[in-house]
């Protein structure tokens, strides 16, 4: 799809996950903005995957590993197919799947893994992508972390082991909003430089701006022709991307927006289709 | 014990295109045979046991039996979360086993010591906890826990533990082993330390109380059919771990009970709520908490005056 098409999806879904979180009080909005278009990106242009096999042994995998972003998670894979747009209706009411974080594999179709505490998701794609190699069924594996979730000592110990192993079927994508729960997230733990910090760990390294479409694409290309190692595409994104108030501004880890700020916000990014 | 998992992981190994063995920097020469006849499928995760608990519950994910080994409180007390939400929450049937359980590492000190991985796995949704007596159990358990969908903690002992019943049935994973008939008392034992449970019994004298031991085995789930049939026959039980009082197999046949109406006379012998600081060999610390056969026949004595 191209960067135009990519981007109409990207606004429809950010009105989607905003008038979500109004109405069933889900906050992460920030995060969820900021990684919208990456996992447009993923899920239209990059990942093999196939709604109606949702469990074919050879589909790449793609593992949420900051679960906070799942409100975007679940909009995008009702948009791809792997369940109808209109189960989202019950988003945060009492016994429905969709709450503040993706359920474990088997309740909903499309999701790879139960993530939500920080530093798991990427580790287990490791490990999925560690299995494609030992079972000769070739796929690759992508996950998306947060720069908060670099804080995490089990990112470090997955990182030293998928290079010690040349794990180029791994994919990281850190969306680096430069936020994380309570503050600046590089004055909260030192993570600069973070793409050299990657490459002393033995990762192919790549820094993009994460919300342009065709710089996507270029790096995206090139880990998956990186042989040898895995990859890491550090995506410097803005926080609550979209929409003029909520970017850059970290109350909106939090924040639940009210009828008027909703209607702002939709207008805002209706206008800017 | 250590050993014939070594060797029976290796059989397994070579039967099952979808083992892999996954080790934190341990066990090297020990798996060698393993290398050889299974190549590419053991992986040393390095001394980064968190990561790797979570690599195996993605690997389990993608259709291997992944297999997890270091020692005891590495597998499971510092990578409780991993366990707990990566292998448990997903239901990803992975082996965990944690070698040199209870005081196997005695003078290594309490870092080394598992005296609570009973307490803390035993609570974790859908994991079957095991702690077999000698490598009979060990061998028939490992096989099973690989045809199980759920996931299962294994703990071991270390070398040379004697094998305590050789001519007996297979073992099964839920089900009593009885070692020892008897009618006036029961020991209920799991772990290596079944065997001083044996000698206690052969310590009473042939006017003395009739010892029954049984291997438990099996943690959880409890064979609750074997305890009520037994509860019915005999009324004197004790429970022996080598493991802290709290949590563990004691706790979980108290618990048991208090949902019956069986009114049993227990007598719980394990490692008291303290960490050790006396340090020994395995023999000197079982003894020194009262934990060997002299203690346990001293426990029966009490339990029938």
């Amino acid at each position: 799809m191209n960067p135009e098409d990519l981007k109409a999806v990207s606004q429809s879904l950010r009105r989607e996950i905003l008038r979500t979180s109004h109405a069933a009080k889900i906050p992460h909005l920030g995060s969820c903005l900021s990684c919208v278009d990456l996992l447009v990106y993923l899920y239209w242009n990059i990942l093999d995957i196939d709604a109606a096999r949702p469990d074919a042994p050879d589909r790449d995998r793609f593992v949420l590993s900051k679960g906070h972003a799942a409100p975007a998670l679940f909009q995008i894979l009702a948009e791809r197919g792997f369940y109808p747009k209109e189960h989202l209706a019950t988003f945060g009411l009492n016994g429905s799947v969709f709450h503040e974080h993706p359920p474990a594999p088997g309740y909903l179709p499309g999701v790879e893994a139960a993530t939500g505490s920080l530093g798991h998701g990427m580790p287990m794609a490791l490990g999925m992508a560690l299995a494609a190699r030992m079972s000769g069924i070739s796929y690759r594996c992508y996950a998306l972390i947060s720069d908060g979730e670099c804080n995490e000592g089990t990112i470090w110990e997955a990182a030293m082991l998928a290079a010690a192993h040349e794990v180029d079927n791994l994919c990281v994508i850190v969306d680096f909003n430069g936020w994380q729960a309570t503050g600046r997230s590089r004055d909260v733990m030192r993570l600069d430089p973070m793409e050299e910090r990657w490459e002393t760990f033995g990762w192919h390294a790549v820094t993009i701006d994460g919300h342009d479409f065709t710089a996507m694409g270029e790096a995206f290309e090139v880990c998956a022709e990186t042989r040898g190692q895995p990859s890491v595409v550090i995506a410097q994104t803005v926080k609550g991307k979209g929409v003029s108030f909520m970017e850059d501004d970290n109350n909106w880890h939090y924040r639940i927006p009210d009828e008027d700020e909703l209607r702002l916000a939709l207008t805002e990014l209706q206008d800017h289709q | 014990m250590r050993n014939a998992f070594a060797h029976e992981i290796t059989n397994l190994a070579v039967e099952r295109q979808n083992l892999v063995l996954l080790s934190g920097d341990i066990g090297n020469r020990l798996f060698e045979e393993f290398k050889r006849l299974a190549p590419g499928r053991f992986l040393n995760c390095g001394v980064a046991e968190t990561n790797m608990m979570s690599v195996a519950a993605g690997m389990a994910l993608s259709g291997l039996r992944p297999v997890v080994y270091t020692i005891t409180p590495f597998t499971t007390v510092r990578v409780l979360e991993q366990l707990r939400v990566d292998v448990c929450y997903h239901e990803a049937p992975v082996v965990i086993v944690g070698t040199g359980s209870g005081l196997s590492y005695a003078e290594l000190g309490p870092t080394h010591h598992s005296l609570e991985d009973i307490a803390i796995t035993r609570c974790l949704p859908g994991l079957n906890v095991l702690a077999p007596a000698d490598s009979h159990e060990l061998i028939a358990f490992l096989n099973e826990a690989l045809e199980s969908p759920s996931p299962t903690y294994i703990r071991i002992g270390k070398r040379g533990e004697p094998v305590l019943d050789p001519e007996g049935a297979s073992p099964r994973i839920g089900i009593a082993r009885t070692l020892r008939d008897g009618e006036d008392i029961a020991i209920l034992c799991i772990g290596p330390i079944t065997s001083e449970a044996l000698r206690a019994a052969e310590m009473i004298t042939a006017d003395g109380p009739r010892v029954e031991v049984i291997s438990m085995g099996t943690v959880k789930p409890l064979d609750v059919d074997f305890l009520d049939a037994l509860a019915r026959r005999c009324d004197r039980w004790i429970t022996l771990e080598e493991h802290g009082l709290i949590g563990g197999l004691g706790s979980a046949v108290l618990e048991w009970l208090a949902g019956t109406r069986h009114a049993v006379q227990l007598t719980r012998i394990g490692v008291p709520d303290a960490f050790i600081h006396e340090l020994g060999d395995q023999a000197f610390v079982r003894s020194s908490l009262g934990l060997d056969a002299p203690s346990i026949h001293s426990a029966i004595r009490e339990a029938i005056a």
